[in-house]
């Protein structure tokens, strides 16, 4: 649905977008995920044709953005970062502006309003100036107006900044409910948004893609250490001793809890491999007491982290 | 796709006091002025307010379009507009054609003049008619400027002062007092080239073919400079 190939754009000398190339197939929910200045809105502006890429290819929907701009941008809905609107218009005269241009016949715009003031729960905004919008209602009139159209592609920059807890929720559950779908792409810099909505990630660092796949692959990409927390009943003392025989793991904390009986133990291990068997065995040989352990799940942050470091 | 542009562009004037503050004060001007000149001449003439009102207009009208685009870069949405599957041949047309529509509502208000004057004196209506077409060609020469220096800034007051100077020296370069001062060679070319020869022209009330391919020709060439901006944006 999405194919990008060696895409690069400059500024003059500042290099945005370096020689990027990935697909997304239909269906799909991709997270374009990046520290600021990544490169990751100047990539979807490429997409949807507001900026030409100095080299390289992409496809929208078997639609070259570059070569058959107006039919590329037919197939997609673009929220852009910030959500710009025509702030002097009201509610929905905007969505039938943006509708119009987008292709809808003027019998079907009432119809297609209609549709997305419900889904976009704009209801209690209609007849209002979009100027006088809280910040939430304002990225929702950006999301109508994306979606309005019905598109194969929905292309959306950082879809929720700004949002209260409840508003996210609520955007995220759209977003989840349109991917069904249609192809969406987002970008965020937040990783819970990305564990929340997308089956697959692209890691963005000075205009790369460093790393992309599902969230489990990109969360095994990392290189780093594993750790387990423990909770068992000795001595700090003879913890410390007795480490040694726990091969290839490592202490890296110890503290005494429930009035020094019982030491929380913090341990490192081998990134990739599953010692909580290991450090069982470890205990039961000393004949210590186990009451908790906990592997902590290698997250999407630590592959993050990494990756854009 | 120009024609919904076109439309919301006009419309947009109306969402703000902007039309309404615009339009007042050019009628008001236009009023003044006329009975200011019709009350010391006593003649049902209108030709003397058509020869000022060109120096009115140079400044409402990059007043009218200083925003146009200024507006959208500092708003962020000329992402939206550009993103959208429209074309910037469109988007200009789209932005012109609004315009053109809030200067011919404000000249449609200034009609009540010429009828009221004609009943009280014999009202020679050829130049009130070419009067009128020639503000209207006029105003178009003027807005692709004004539309095209608001292209070039997101800074709305720049946008301004350049529109006026823009439409200041386009209507200026064919007055005597230019000409005058000009090689000899050069002379007829800055006549031809100033807006004021082809206005004075058509207010004569004959409507010759060559002062209106020189206002399509003007206004074409700055609407297609706004094209040339908007299309290396991308």
């Amino acid at each position: 649905m999405i194919e990008v190939v060696g895409i690069q754009k400059s500024f003059g000398d500042v290099a945005a977008v370096r020689d990027i190339s990935f697909s997304i197939s239909k269906g799909e929910v991709v997270g374009l995920l990046g520290p600021n200045g990544a490169g990751k809105t100047t990539t979807m502006r490429i997409l949807t044709g507001y900026l030409t890429a100095d080299t390289g290819r992409a496809v929208i929907a078997g639609e070259n953005v570059a070569t058959h701009s107006l039919a590329a941008r037919r197939k997609i809905g673009y929220l852009p970062e910030s959500a710009p609107l025509y702030t002097d218009m009201e509610v929905t005269a905007f969505l039938s502006y943006v509708g119009r241009l987008r292709g809808i016949p003027s019998d079907q715009i009432h119809a297609a309003i209609g549709k997305v003031v419900a889904s976009c729960g704009l209801r209690s905004v209609v007849g209002r100036d979009i100027s006088e919008l809280s910040k939430g209602y304002k990225q929702r009139v950006g999301l109508a107006q994306a979606l309005i159209h019905e598109p194969e592609v929905l292309i959306l920059d950082e879809p929720t900044s700004g949002l209260d807890p409840n508003q996210i929720i609520e955007i995220r559950k759209l977003i989840t409910d349109l991917g069904r779908e249609r192809t969406v792409i987002l970008s965020t810099h937040i990783l819970q948004e990305v564990e929340a909505m997308c089956g697959r990630a692209l890691i963005m660092r000075q205009g790369r893609i460093v790393g992309q796949g599902t969230l489990s692959e990109l969360a095994a990409l990392r290189t780093g250490k594993a750790h387990y927390t423990a909770l068992i009943r000795a001595a700090e003392k003879s913890i410390r001793e007795e480490i040694d025989q726990c091969h290839g793991l490592a202490l890296h904390g110890i503290r005494a809890v429930d009035g020094n009986e019982w030491q929380h133990v913090e341990l490192t291990g081998a990134a990739n491999g599953n010692d909580g068997e290991k450090i069982f065995q470890w205990v039961v040989a000393n004949g210590w007491q186990l009451r908790e352990l906990r592997a902590e799940a290698a997250s999407l942050e630590d592959t993050f982290r990494e990756l854009t470091q | 796709m120009t024609r919904i542009i076109a439309s919301k562009e006009f419309r947009t004037y109306f969402y703000s006091p902007v039309a309404y503050i615009w339009m007042l004060t050019f009628v008001v001007l236009v009023n003044w002025f006329f009975f200011r000149m019709f009350f010391i001449t006593r003649q049902a003439d209108m030709r003397p307010l058509f020869s000022l009102m060109p120096w009115f207009l140079l400044f409402l009208i990059p007043a009218a379009t200083m925003g146009k685009w200024a507006e959208e870069r500092k708003l962020g949405t000329m992402e939206l507009l550009l993103t959208l599957p429209v074309t910037s041949r469109d988007a200009v047309m789209g932005k012109f054609w609004g315009c053109v529509g809030l200067v011919a509502t404000a000249l449609l208000l200034t009609l009540p003049l010429p009828l009221t004057v004609s009943t009280l004196g014999q009202m020679d209506w050829g130049p009130v008619m070419g009067g009128y077409l020639g503000l209207l060609l006029l105003s178009s020469a003027y807005l692709a400027i004004g539309l095209f220096v608001s292209s070039v800034t997101q800074n709305q007051i720049i946008a301004f002062v350049l529109g006026i100077l823009g439409c200041f020296a386009l209507y200026v370069t064919s007055e005597s007092l230019v000409t005058a001062v000009l090689p000899s060679f050069l002379a007829p070319i800055a006549e031809y080239v100033g807006a004021s020869y082809h206005f004075d022209s058509i207010g004569r009330g004959v409507v010759d073919s060559r002062d209106l391919i020189y206002f399509v020709s003007v206004t074409g060439f700055f609407l297609w400079c706004n094209w040339r901006v908007i299309e290396t944006r991308r």
